[in-house]
Formats: C-alpha cells, structure tokens, sequence
C-alpha cells in the first residue's frame, strides 16, 4: 500500500489558448470547415464592398430637394427630409412635441430606474409613465388638443400596436396559461378553445374580423376607434402564443416545487405568483422574447385595415411626386429601425435571462 | 380524541386508481413522540404521511390533525399546514430565491408577518442549522447537506408542531448524511412532534420512541426501537432488517 501525495494543479499548455489558437480550432479545424470559412470570406468580399459604396461612399447627405442628390448612390436627403412622416406619421406639427416630450421621459425612465430600488415604486413610476403617455398621445383632456387615431402613424403607430399588444397579453397569456393546468375542467376548455382558436387563424384574419365583423356586433351608431380595436385584436392574439410560451414554462417546474409551496402554507394564488411563474417565466424568456419580436414585425400588417405603420409610410413618402422612386432608401432606413429594435429585445431578453440566472454565480 | 394525542389516523385506505396503495391504517401519535417509518420502497411510507398534511388525497378513513380534520376544506387545510412542516428528499428549495428569502417566504405571506421580524426569525433559524454565513447565496450554490439543513430552517420558521420527513437523507452524498442527522437529533430533543420516513437505523435507536415497519402497503410491525431491531417479530421486518444492516 502506498499515500500519495496532493498535486498542484498547473496552468493549461500554451498551446491552447490565444488568437492563433482560437482561428486554427474555429476557423479552420477541418477541410470543410476551411472551405467554409473562405467560402464566408468570398462572400462578405462581393457583398460589402458595393453596399457601402452605394449607403456612404457615393451617397448624397446634404441638400433638400431630389435635385440635389447627383451621385450614384443612395440619396439620404429623401429620408431626412420625410423623417418626421417616419417617425410620427400625420401627428399634427404644432403638437409634436408632445411625442417628443414621451421619448425624452422614456429616456429619463431608463436611467432613473437604476437608482430605484423598491418593486412597487418602480411598477408605479412604470406605470404612471403609460398613463402619461396615453394622455400626452391622444389629448383631448388637460386643454391638449386631440389627436385622432387615423393622424397617428409611422414609428410612433408601430411603438403603440407593440407596445400595447406586449403589454397587455402578457397578463392575459399567464392567467390562461394558469388557466390550462387548472384542475376545473371548464376553466381548463375554456382556455384551450381560446388557445386553440387564436393559433388555427392567421393575425390578418384577426386584424380583419376585428375591423370588418366585430362592429356587426354592435348596435348601429356605435362606432369603435379602428385603432383601439386593431389593438384588441393583436392583444388577444398574442396573448394566446404567450400562454403557450408560459406554459412551456410552467412544464419544466418539478412537481416537487408545488408541493414545497403548498407544505409551508401558500395559498394557489401565492404559491402560483411567487414560487412557479418567476421560474416560469425565467425559462420561457427566450421564448417570449422571440414571441415578442414577432409581434413588433407583426404590426406592419395593420396597413391592410387602413393603419399607416412605419413600413406603410414608405409607400406613401415615396409615392410624393417630388420623390418618386425612392422606395430603396426608405426601405433600406425602415430594415435598419426594425433591426436596431429588434435587436435591442433580443439583448435585453439575454441580460433578463443572466439576472434571473440564480443556477451558478 | 385522546387528550395528549396529536395526529390520530383512522382505517386509512387509499388507491392510486385500481392500486391499494395504503390498507386499513391505524395510528396514533403522541405528542412530542418521534416515529420511524421505514420499510422497502414501494410499501407506501412516504404516501402515509403525505396524506397526514394532504399533499395526498385519500378515499377512506380519516386524520385529525391537532383538532384539525383533514379534508379537502381550503380552511382546514391552511390551518393544518400551519401546525404540519414537511422535509422532501429532495429539498425543494426555491431556486430563484435566495436561502433568506427561501425561509421568510411563509412567514410574510402566510402569517402576515412584519420583513423585520420574519428575517429576524429566518437568521435564527438558519443559526441553528449552522448556515447562517450561507443567507445571501442561491440554492444552487449549497451542497446537499446544506440545503436539507436551509429546507429544515424554511420548515421551523412558522415554528410547527409536528415535522414530516420524508427520507431526507436518500438524496445526500454519503459525507453530508450526518451533518443533516445532526440537526434532526437537535430537533428531536426539543419536545417537537416528529415523524421520519428513512433507513437510517442508526437515528431510530438513538432518537426514535416508536419504529413502524411498513409493507404492501400497511404497518406489519410496530414497537420501541431496542425491540424493533433486537426482536422483531415479523418475519418480513427480519428479513428487511437482515437485508439493510448486514453490510
């Protein structure tokens, strides 16, 4: 018989780590890997180079009119010059600072929000902000001037329908994702069929019932803001797609997490909001985050119920006699808003996804 | 009622659809009495007493529970997970809140307590199991022992009379078994209502005033532990006992 003694452990051999190392063992590991690199190289080769040409190089920044843009590439005075129509749709000139103001305050949020600590003070702060927002958008009390929903458009018009739709079939989506793990039969069809309903049906037919059928539905006379009932429709739907994110969720929770929930003494309603939907949620973030991003593209469909999102005022900017033709720009400008928003919920959902990461820190 | 009995379990019968899980069980416990429950897997220990704070329904019989009737009453049943604490075999630790938060859960939701006083209690018992220094950190980040000991601390905090445990050992590495066999022969001092469901042989001779055998499904044996282990009568228990001590 023999002890042995303990061994320090020693550094990893320098042949495994650094630039070289990495590029040999990601880029070029294999043959095939090889040729894909250069294959990927060529590509960005014949891709980049003209892109930029045409978005910088040869392209006209300066001026105010067509006339004014002589090079060959893009001419970004178009985009400049309509930059209110594309953010702001036909809001009203004299009262654009009122959105102005709302983005300033977002901005003041999102700092502010760091220094503040408690939960309930933060949901007020939030939500008050909504309020204010409300009241600042559509007008019509405090002496603002009213802003009727068919003014409203472009970027802004996408921000509400995404905003709106996010915020409220969140709640929504957990109640009938509870709902179809409930242990009453009735409650648990009923959110089935709702379910089951809103996925078999595209968002246009959606969009379209609620434009076309739903008023049907009411007493003649009694007209429905086209908006308020765009938002309904995109709300309900989504909801349905975030129950089912939810109860993805809801699935990967042992059963094992209940029953430590019901032994200390939580009542449904606490075992369910503080012990299973903040796990919940943590693993369906990914998810609901994708759901999300849709949901923002998604809102470029209510142009086919008369709504002007900013991919609608596109066509509408580029149909200016002044500025016939200048569809690549503003599609190019609009590719680059939705992928710069899009972007910003896909980081935000992974720094949502480390803070709730409570598994190895 | 008997005057110091505490649970009393009558002509318990329940069925997992067409299996009889637990036959025709009668039991009494005293109060301050430590019970181990032991027997093979299968033989419906752990089910007995999940019945006892109804994480398991059951079709025939009844359980009085300190005055308390278990049935599917929502009221009687807060009141009965109250009075009843439960340890899982698999600790069932809350893994998006932290140790502190874990064990003033209860105490703030369920009996309404101040923050203050709920993390005053938590500190004190996370003292006693030794994991104090441990409060802010995540479960996750425990080892095993650790977390049995933090999910017993989460069971005292609304200060039980009776303690369900439900194999807290079988889930552990062999080096933590004892740390948290410690803790429960502490507890066992101290005049609190205990019923383990576990092999360990070892704490039952120490701690236990009854040992119960288990098997099909009903309670075969039941006597002292010196008797239990140095006597027992069935031929079942001698074959079980023969099996788990003869290594």
């Amino acid at each position: 018989m023999a002890v042995y003694e303990q061994k320090q452990a020693l550094e990893a051999p320098s042949s495994t780590k650094g630039a070289i190392h990495w590029i040999k063992e990601n880029l070029f590991s294999s043959p095939l890997n090889t040729i894909m690199t250069l294959m990927g190289f060529g590509f960005l080769y014949i891709i980049i180079p003209p892109l930029l040409q045409w978005a910088y190089f040869d392209a006209n920044f300066v001026g105010t009119t067509r006339e004014q843009c002589t090079g060959d590439g893009a001419c970004w005075v178009f985009i400049k010059m309509k930059m209110d129509m594309f953010l702001y749709g036909f809001y009203p000139e004299t009262e654009l600072w009122r959105l102005k103001a709302i983005v300033i305050m977002f901005v003041a949020l999102v700092i502010g929000l760091r220094f503040i600590k408690s939960g309930k003070v933060k949901f007020g702060i939030v939500f008050s902000y909504f309020i204010i927002s409300l009241i600042l958008t559509a007008g019509g009390i405090f002496g603002l001037e009213s802003v009727p929903t068919d003014k409203w458009g472009g970027l802004m018009l996408t921000i509400v329908v995404a905003s709106v739709g996010i915020v409220f079939s969140f709640p929504i989506g957990i109640i009938v994702a509870f709902g179809r793990q409930s242990n009453l039969p009735i409650i648990r069809s009923v959110c089935v069929t709702y379910v089951e309903m809103i996925r078999g049906v595209p968002l246009i037919t959606i969009l379209f019932m609620s434009s076309v059928i739903l008023p049907l539905f009411f007493p003649e006379g009694i007209s429905f803001d086209k908006l308020l009932r765009a938002l309904i429709g995109i709300t309900l739907f989504q909801a349905a797609y975030v129950a089912e994110n939810i109860r993805g969720g809801l699935q990967a929770i042992p059963k094992g997490q209940y029953e430590a929930a019901d032994a200390i003494g939580l009542s449904y309603w606490q075992k369910m909001l503080l012990v299973i939907l903040p796990q919940a949620l943590k693993v369906a973030i990914p998810n609901l985050a994708g759901a999300f991003i849709s949901l923002f593209q998604d809102t470029t469909l209510v142009l086919i119920i008369g709504l002007f999102d900013l991919l609608a005022m596109v066509r509408i900017t580029a149909a200016d006699s002044h500025w016939l033709g200048m569809e690549t720009e503003g599609y190019v400008f609009v590719t680059v808003i939705f992928w710069a928003f899009c972007y910003g919920m896909s980081r935000y959902s992974n720094k949502l996804e480390k803070q709730f990461d409570t598994n190895l820190k | 009622m008997k005057d110091n009995n505490v649970i009393e379990i009558k002509n318990l019968n329940k069925w997992y659809g067409d299996f009889h899980v637990l036959k025709d069980i009668n039991l009494e416990v005293k109060k301050g009495e430590i019970i181990v429950v032991c027997g093979p897997s299968g033989s419906g220990k752990s089910t007995l007493i999940r019945c006892i704070n109804y994480l398991e329904q059951f079709q025939e019989g009844s359980i009085v529970v300190d005055g308390i009737e278990v049935t599917d009453d929502i009221k009687k049943i807060k009141a009965l997970r109250e009075d009843v604490a439960m340890v899982f075999q698999h600790f069932n630790l809350f893994p998006h809140l932290s140790i502190l938060d874990n064990l003033t859960l209860s105490p703030i939701w369920v009996k309404n307590m101040p923050k203050k006083d709920a993390i005053a209690t938590a500190m004190k018992f996370l003292d006693r199991v030794g994991i104090a220094e441990q409060a802010d950190k995540y479960p996750n980040q425990l080892s095993g022992g650790q977390q049995q000991r933090v999910a017993i601390a989460r069971s005292l905090c609304k200060n039980p009379n009776i303690m369900l445990f439900d194999e807290p050992t079988s889930a552990l590495d062999p080096e933590m078994v004892s740390e948290v066999l410690d803790v429960m022969v502490e507890l066992a001092k101290e005049g609190r209502t205990m019923i383990c469901v576990t092999h360990e042989m070892g704490f039952a001779k120490k701690v236990a005033d009854r040992v119960i055998f288990m098997d099909a499904g009903q309670i075969v044996e039941e006597n002292t532990p010196k008797k239990f282990f140095d006597n027992p009568e069935s031929d079942r228990l001698k074959l079980f006992l023969d099996q788990i001590l003869s290594h």
